[in-house]
């Protein structure tokens, strides 16, 4: 281990490291506590001014009630899922083919195709943003579900095609053998010996793919206009400017939009940060 | 049909499973990407014809002095950025202790990576808040009143980084700490013998084995950093008097809100060429690596 670790039987230097570690994690999350201190707060105390005391009242089913009745939030809200999940199913199906072939099958153009996904994954947004959107009105699909839908499921079937072959060329060699001398076809090595062995591969792209798109910002302002179809990152920005001074309900309505990845973050912790580390590259 | 599918299904079934995935993002990505330097070779407002006019947009770009607030931008983006690496790499040493409860914490530590980037900058904008804000709070308790750093062209840039560099000194965190995990236990041990301690330790043993991780630490870094569009859209759009724009913002302002499609094509394509350098640099590195593995 390093650093060396601090033995049980020092309690005293134990005690000052937790101390410590604890005021390191108290300064790192402190914004988002006092957000969630926020969330909890009348208007009138906003307005006056009491942003990091103690709250003098709690409205917490208040304040929240009043996102999901007087704001557009529980639609914005529906607008994500309704775009994150479909997202997530199609990068898993593409990236297990696309990961599958390149990684057990040996063909012309096989590295360029590879270097292409991986390399158009760190393009920046704005460099296909004209085009796209160009292509989704010429397609009619400008501000709805489908464009983003398959925008997303493209963009994110780069990375995922990356982490999917890793993970199907590191899988034992013998079983492909296994399976070609029993005369299997690539479609039955497909479902019989890859799809039981990439499961835990496919429940960290499904939670990584799924924060992606969650969080995405530039596409949900690109591509759609009405609020029928905006997700939550661009509702919270229109919220913003409309309750200039309603701190209390911005508030509420910040956690609501962060709720979904972190929560899925803190079930599925050890798929996340294994996700994370094997691809190493973010979308 | 059937004879002549089994005849070639070893081929023609992979070259099928890859289709799906190849023509998608070959049409969306890598062609739409493309297309952006073509279009920047024309006048388009978006709807109408385009007009050739070859390298106009780039020779107005030579004289757009927001342009060069945009580059000098992205230049202060990239160098604050690479303050995350070596953070990240001192959290997670303070963090890599095998204590019960550590867990909890470090996922705690994780939160602003799992943030959106909209949630981020609306959570520090109020930070950042002149009258009530944790700044402005600070600076009072020293008896000292606290500039509006959003509206002041001296320090928004520097304020936005900031508040970007909270997420992504977490993600440098979480390489970090998976690298520290994977250390050799023999090098340290033979290091403790030889009487290796404190920063020589580090220094000496522990950074080179933690070479592959810091490389995809800085790549990502680098990255984000020429990315950069999120905060300065929710924080600033880019304001005041467009002190705090980036190339990527300044191209989704010609091009969305001037209907300057090929003007903001020759930005994304400047950006491109500055991104393209950096990919071929990585991935060059990244295949050196496969075939040292290999």
């Amino acid at each position: 281990m390093y650093p060396r670790p601090i033995p049980a039987t020092a309690p005293a230097r134990r005690g000052l490291y937790i101390g410590l570690v604890s005021l390191v994690l108290l300064l790192w999350l402190l914004p988002l506590f006092t957000v969630m201190v926020t969330s909890l707060r009348s208007f009138e105390e906003v307005m006056a001014g009491n942003y990091w005391g103690w709250p003098k009242s709690f409205n917490l089913i208040e304040n929240y009630t009043a996102v999901f009745t007087q704001t557009a939030m529980a639609h914005y809200f529906v607008n994500s899922l309704v775009i994150t999940l479909p997202s997530v199913v199609g990068v898993l199906v593409l990236s297990t083919l696309t990961g599958y072939v390149l990684s057990r099958h040996r063909f012309p153009g096989a590295n360029l195709i590879f270097a292409l996904f991986v390399g158009g994954n760190f393009l920046p947004a704005q460099i296909m943003m004209i085009p796209v959107r160009d292509l989704m009105v010429e397609l009619g699909l400008y501000d709805t579900y489908a464009a983003l839908i398959i925008f997303h499921v493209a963009f994110q079937t780069g990375f995922a095609t990356l982490f999917m072959r890793n993970f199907i060329a590191a899988l034992p060699d013998e079983l492909f053998q296994a399976a070609r001398s029993e005369g299997a076809s690539p479609g039955q090595t497909l479902v019989h010996v890859v799809l039981p062995l990439v499961r835990p591969a496919l429940a960290a792209l499904a939670i990584l793919t799924f924060t992606f798109v969650w969080n995405d910002y530039f596409w949900a302002i690109v591509l759609t206009q009405s609020d029928a179809v905006k997700p939550v990152t661009a509702g919270l920005s229109n919220l913003r400017g409309e309750y200039v001074s309603a701190w209390n309900l911005v508030s509420a309505a910040t956690v609501i939009v962060a709720v979904p990845p972190v929560l899925m973050f803190f079930l599925m912790q050890r798929h996340f940060i294994a996700g994370l580390t094997v691809g190493a590259v973010k979308g | 049909m059937s004879r002549l599918w089994r005849r070639h299904s070893n081929w023609l079934a992979p070259t099928l499973f890859i289709l799906p995935g190849i023509v998608l993002f070959g049409v969306v990505i890598i062609f739409a990407s493309l297309q952006t330097i073509w279009v920047s070779f024309h006048e388009w407002d978006g709807v109408g014809a385009m007009v050739w006019v070859g390298l106009d947009n780039y020779r107005q770009l030579i004289d757009d002095p927001q342009f060069f607030v945009s580059l000098k931008n992205n230049v202060i983006w990239l160098v604050m950025f690479m303050a995350a690496p070596p953070l990240g790499l001192a959290l997670a040493l303070m963090l890599n202790q095998p204590i019960a409860g550590m867990r909890i914490v470090k996922s705690l530590f994780f939160i602003p990576l799992v943030l959106a980037s909209v949630t981020v900058g609306v959570v520090f904008t109020w930070v950042y808040d002149p009258s009530f804000g944790l700044l402005a709070l600070i600076f009072t308790a020293f008896g000292a009143t606290a500039s509006a750093l959003l509206s002041d062209e001296n320090f928004v840039t520097v304020a936005v980084v900031i508040a970007a560099l909270w997420p992504q000194i977490a993600f440098c965190l979480v390489l970090f700490l998976a690298g520290l995990n994977n250390l050799n236990e023999e090098l340290i041990g033979a290091g403790r013998v030889d009487g290796a301690r404190g920063f020589a330790m580090l220094w000496n043993v522990i950074l080179p084995q933690l070479r592959e991780v810091s490389f995809i630490a800085l790549a990502v870094t680098v990255i984000g950093a020429l990315r950069s569009f999120d905060m300065v859209a929710v924080m600033t759009s880019g304001g005041p008097f467009g002190s705090s724009t980036v190339l990527a913002y300044q191209m989704y302002e010609q091009s969305i809100f001037s209907y300057r499609f090929g003007y903001g094509a020759a930005i994304a394509t400047v950006l491109f060429v500055i991104m393209a350098g950096f990919i071929v640099w990585y991935l060059h590195t990244l295949l050196k690596v496969e075939e040292g593995n290999a």
